[in-house]
């Protein structure tokens, strides 16, 4: 358990994506199994055990500690597992005899047949024989509450790494994968055949598109292409089956290959026929779909209420068929799995699943207006939820990752605005040197004249030297230090504008000027113009009406 | 009449020594202990600046303590000097100041005043761990316990050094290509990390901030092994992946860091116990090593004194007081301002500063 708790503590506290690779695969080629195994099954969620409760853990310290020193410990400190992780009365029984502390494995089996009243004095003895990093750990394991940034894709990864092996291969094999995966680290490591994926719903990696670039179309001919709509909601894989005793299965997964099936419990009696659809996941009220902002209200629910369902109807817009039944159909070109696709479709023939319209055009100019007026050109009134267009080669075979050349994505315009920079703040990692989260803001009208109010934070979107010159001017232009927060000067005739560019905007009574924006990022900077030109607050609200 | 002469010879112990603006003022002996302010004479603890200040009449200190207010503010920084050793006993006005090794950094003191048959202690800052780069810390048994509180919640518990230091060496032996930056007060913390890294059997050269660079060299001079140093000023960026950098806790987010290749941020520090102020720092790779007693250290301390009375002055004071009281001690704060970490009550550093 304590080189598990080491491995988190790092993680905890590692900024950068590569890093946090190499500290997973140094773990998982130290560690033995079943240790390493269930250290990825915590770190992917696979894990699941009655919880411990705030509650309990409280309970356990104050009969531990004087309350009046817990209490000023908790203030400080902020967090209940690590306050009681870090004042947990050291066991002053000396000698030899102490028990050595759990491993992993200990604490998972042990859990999985742990009544509920015998939890707390186990805890406890655990938390007796572990450091304190440990029963940091310990504590965040049983509550749930890892939070550590790392998302199960990265800890896949990591353990792919350990066999320079694609972590799609361990995407597909996942769900036919149980804790401790022995036979995944064999396999990686060399001494077995790769483990085959019993799984009758498995996920298959999905297929991306490139951005396009107005240079990329002289290359390319309109003939070769299929267009639709790009939707602006989740990309998911919708999968139906039968196990081997012939029981039918349904599981839906994200795009990167997280199974997403019990948030969505209203889909799966739509998934009554053997195959895998790729697809965007949509909110539609009647017969229209919504905007992803009104999708959002959907996801991340830890519970799904029937009011949640019956308010935020869910839908699946189908744009390519994998598996058709017990045929792969991923080799066939794209032409072939679209005809596939709308005679599945017709076959479902189910409210919630309907098919992806394909764009009728000519050439790349017929396709340039479709993308710039998709109520005119078939979308109608679902073009509020168009966020650009796909381009699919005919001949395109389904291939995981980004190949080149199959797949485009044209988005449509960002909306632009003027907006004033206001407030800088250091970054992590790399960046810390660097002033580069910046909060920017517009003109309105104020009790004395006009005055700018934030409309948003921005992070990314500049080069690495507009950076510099960024985080130059943001030295040189202090107005006050509010701990790492820097006032940078912002009056009518001095300070920096910045264009930023945003996907969308929606109303937010928890921001002072009542909008946010979605996906914002610095485009361009804007030295020759003075501030008292940058956009006005009003200008947004138009937008929100519009 | 033995109960008025004991009324006679024991003092009230604020009649000895209270706290005013200026710091602990001693009147029946003239001075005052460790003053924020210019005083006419001066007993100081240690050479941290919160504690250590310029422009006093008279000082008195350890030698090194003495030389360390020397290398910062240069030859006049009191109007004069008086050296004195561990275990020595000088007699000031109506009482006499005895000095015993603190255990904090070089040349730390606790003094001990006594009047008539009244003791009382003033620890300054102090710590009961083990640390290769100054004399150990010794118990004086006292009436009155003058502690401080940095670490005055049993959250902070410091655990041994060099396991930190182990935990250091094996990010270094994970990412060989990037630099490592350790985070540390110039004065004690940087020589006791590098003399940590020997002890780990660490043989490389070790880089210093240009701010580090004068006292780590004054520590080497009082025969305190650290091995090879180098300046890192200078070196190309390549040049530095794989090593260790030592440096001033506020340079490790400046423009300075920017001649490292992918630095490793470290920091080591007391306060590396909590998550939440390390994240708040933007450190990647907390490193608990303190200077000061941990709260187990200060509980020990304070039992083993056998004080009745305890004086509680910079810190987390309430958790301390509550904690004497349960046992019974008379525990109060003594609400001292001025004194906190050396580093930490500096102003933001210089952004564009070169060092």
């Amino acid at each position: 358990m304590n080189r598990f708790a080491e491995l988190l503590d790092r993680l905890a506290y590692e900024p950068g994506r590569n890093n946090k690779l190499r500290l997973l695969t140094a773990y998982f080629r130290d560690v033995q199994d079943p240790d390493r195994g269930y250290a990825l099954a915590a770190l992917t969620g696979a894990l699941s055990f009655k919880h411990a409760k705030p509650g309990l853990i409280r309970d356990l310290i104050t009969d531990r500690a004087d309350p009046v020193l817990f209490g000023l410990s908790y203030d400080y400190v902020g967090d209940l597992s690590e306050t009681v992780a870090l004042m947990w009365p050291k066991r002053d029984l000396p000698g030899h005899n102490n028990p050595p502390p759990p491993t992993l494995t200990d604490v998972v089996t042990t859990l999985r047949t742990l009544g509920k009243t015998e939890l707390p004095k186990q805890l406890a003895r655990w938390l007796d024989e572990l450091d304190e990093t440990g029963r940091w750990a310990l504590l965040k394991l049983v509550t749930g509450a890892m939070r550590i940034g790392i998302s199960a894709r990265l800890a896949k990864t990591a353990a792919a790494n350990l066999g320079d092996k694609d972590p799609h291969d361990i995407e597909l094999m996942w769900p036919g994968l149980t804790p401790p995966y022995r036979d995944l680290f064999a396999w990686l490591e060399g001494r077995s055949e790769k483990p085959v994926n019993s799984d009758p719903v498995p996920f298959r990696p999905v297929m991306l598109a490139h951005a396009i670039e107005d240079a990329d179309f002289a290359n390319l001919d309109a003939a070769d292409f299929i267009a639709e709509w790009k939707w602006d909601g989740i990309r998911v894989q919708a999968v139906a089956g039968r196990d081997e005793r012939g029981h039918p299965q349904a599981r839906l997964y994200s795009r990167t290959g997280e199974d997403i099936t019990k948030s969505f419990p209203d889909l799966l009696p739509s998934l009554h026929l053997p195959g895998a659809i790729d697809g965007e996941l949509l909110v539609l009220r009647d017969g229209r779909v919504q905007t992803f902002n009104v999708l959002q209200q959907r996801l991340n629910r830890k519970v799904v209420s029937p009011k949640l369902m019956k308010d935020f109807p869910i839908h699946l817009r189908a744009y390519d068929l994998l598996g058709d039944d017990d045929n792969d159909l991923r080799e066939l070109p794209f032409a072939e799995r679209r005809a596939r696709l709308e005679a599945f479709v017709r076959k479902l023939n189910d409210p919630r699943i309907d098919l992806s319209p394909t764009i009728a055009f000519d050439d790349w100019t017929a396709l340039t207006a479709a993308r710039a007026d998709p109520a005119s050109a078939g979308a109608g009134e679902d073009a509020d939820a168009v966020e650009g267009v796909m381009l699919k080669r005919r001949d395109a075979p389904y291939l995981p990752g980004r190949p080149k050349g199959q797949w485009w994505k044209w988005k449509r315009d960002p909306h632009i605005i003027d907006a004033v920079l206001m407030y800088a703040q250091r970054g992590h990692g790399k960046r810390s040197s660097f002033y580069s989260d910046y909060t920017f803001g517009v003109w309105t009208k104020g009790e004395a004249g006009d005055q700018l109010v934030p409309v948003g934070k921005a992070y990314f979107g500049f080069t690495d030297e507009e950076l510099l010159q960024i985080d130059r001017f943001v030295r040189r232009n202090t107005v006050e230090k509010f701990g790492p927060v820097r006032h940078v000067v912002h009056e009518p005739d001095q300070g920096l504008v910045l264009e930023v560019a945003f996907e969308g905007l929606q109303r937010s009574p928890r921001h002072k000027s009542g909008v946010a924006m979605r996906f914002p990022r610095i485009s361009r900077l804007r030295w020759d113009k003075p501030p008292r030109e940058a956009d006005r607050l009003e200008t947004l609200e138009r937008m929100l009406r519009a | 009449m033995t109960f008025q002469s004991a009324y006679i010879t024991r003092m009230r112990p604020q009649d000895i020594l209270m706290p005013v603006p200026a710091g602990l003022a001693c009147k029946p002996g003239g001075f005052h202990i460790d003053p924020v302010r210019p005083v006419e004479r001066a007993v100081i603890t240690h050479g941290h600046s919160d504690h250590a200040r310029p422009g006093h009449g008279a000082v008195l200190a350890t030698q090194e303590t003495l030389d360390m207010m020397r290398l910062r503010y240069g030859d006049n920084f009191a109007g004069s000097t008086q050296a004195i050793a561990y275990g020595e006993e000088v007699r000031l006005g109506d009482v006499t100041v005895k000095f015993y090794p603190a255990g904090h950094v070089l040349g730390s003191a606790q003094i001990a005043v006594t009047c008539k048959d009244t003791r009382i202690v003033a620890s300054g800052d102090y710590k009961d761990a083990a640390d290769p780069t100054c004399a150990p810390f010794e118990v004086v048994p006292c009436d009155v316990f003058i502690t401080e509180a940095t670490f005055g919640l049993p959250v902070f518990r410091h655990g041994d050094a060099a396991d930190e230091v182990k935990k250091l060496l094996a990010s270094v032996a994970l990412f060989p290509e990037r630099a490592h930056l350790v985070g540390a007060y110039s004065l004690g913390k940087a020589q006791r990390v590098i003399a940590l890294l020997r002890e780990a059997g660490y043989d490389a050269p070790i880089y210093l901030h240009g701010a580090m660079e004068k006292i780590t060299h004054y520590y080497q001079s009082r025969g305190v092994a650290l091995g090879e140093l180098r300046p890192v000023k200078g070196m190309k960026k390549a040049d530095l992946a794989g090593t260790i950098t030592l440096a001033p806790p506020s340079a490790t987010s400046d423009i300075w860091t920017r001649r490292f290749p992918d630095p490793v941020t470290a920091f080591a520090s007391g306060w590396m116990r909590v998550r939440a102020r390390a994240r708040q720092r933007g450190v990647e790779l907390p490193l608990v090593i303190s200077d000061h007693a941990d709260w187990d250290g200060l509980t020990a301390t304070i039992a083993a004194t056998g004080a009745n009375e305890v004086w509680v002055t910079h810190g987390q004071e309430d958790a301390l007081v509550h904690w004497c009281q349960m046992l019974g001690l008379a525990a109060r704060p003594l609400d001292l301002v001025g004194y906190g970490d050396e580093d930490e009550g500096e102003a933001a550093p210089a952004d564009e500063a070169e060092a």
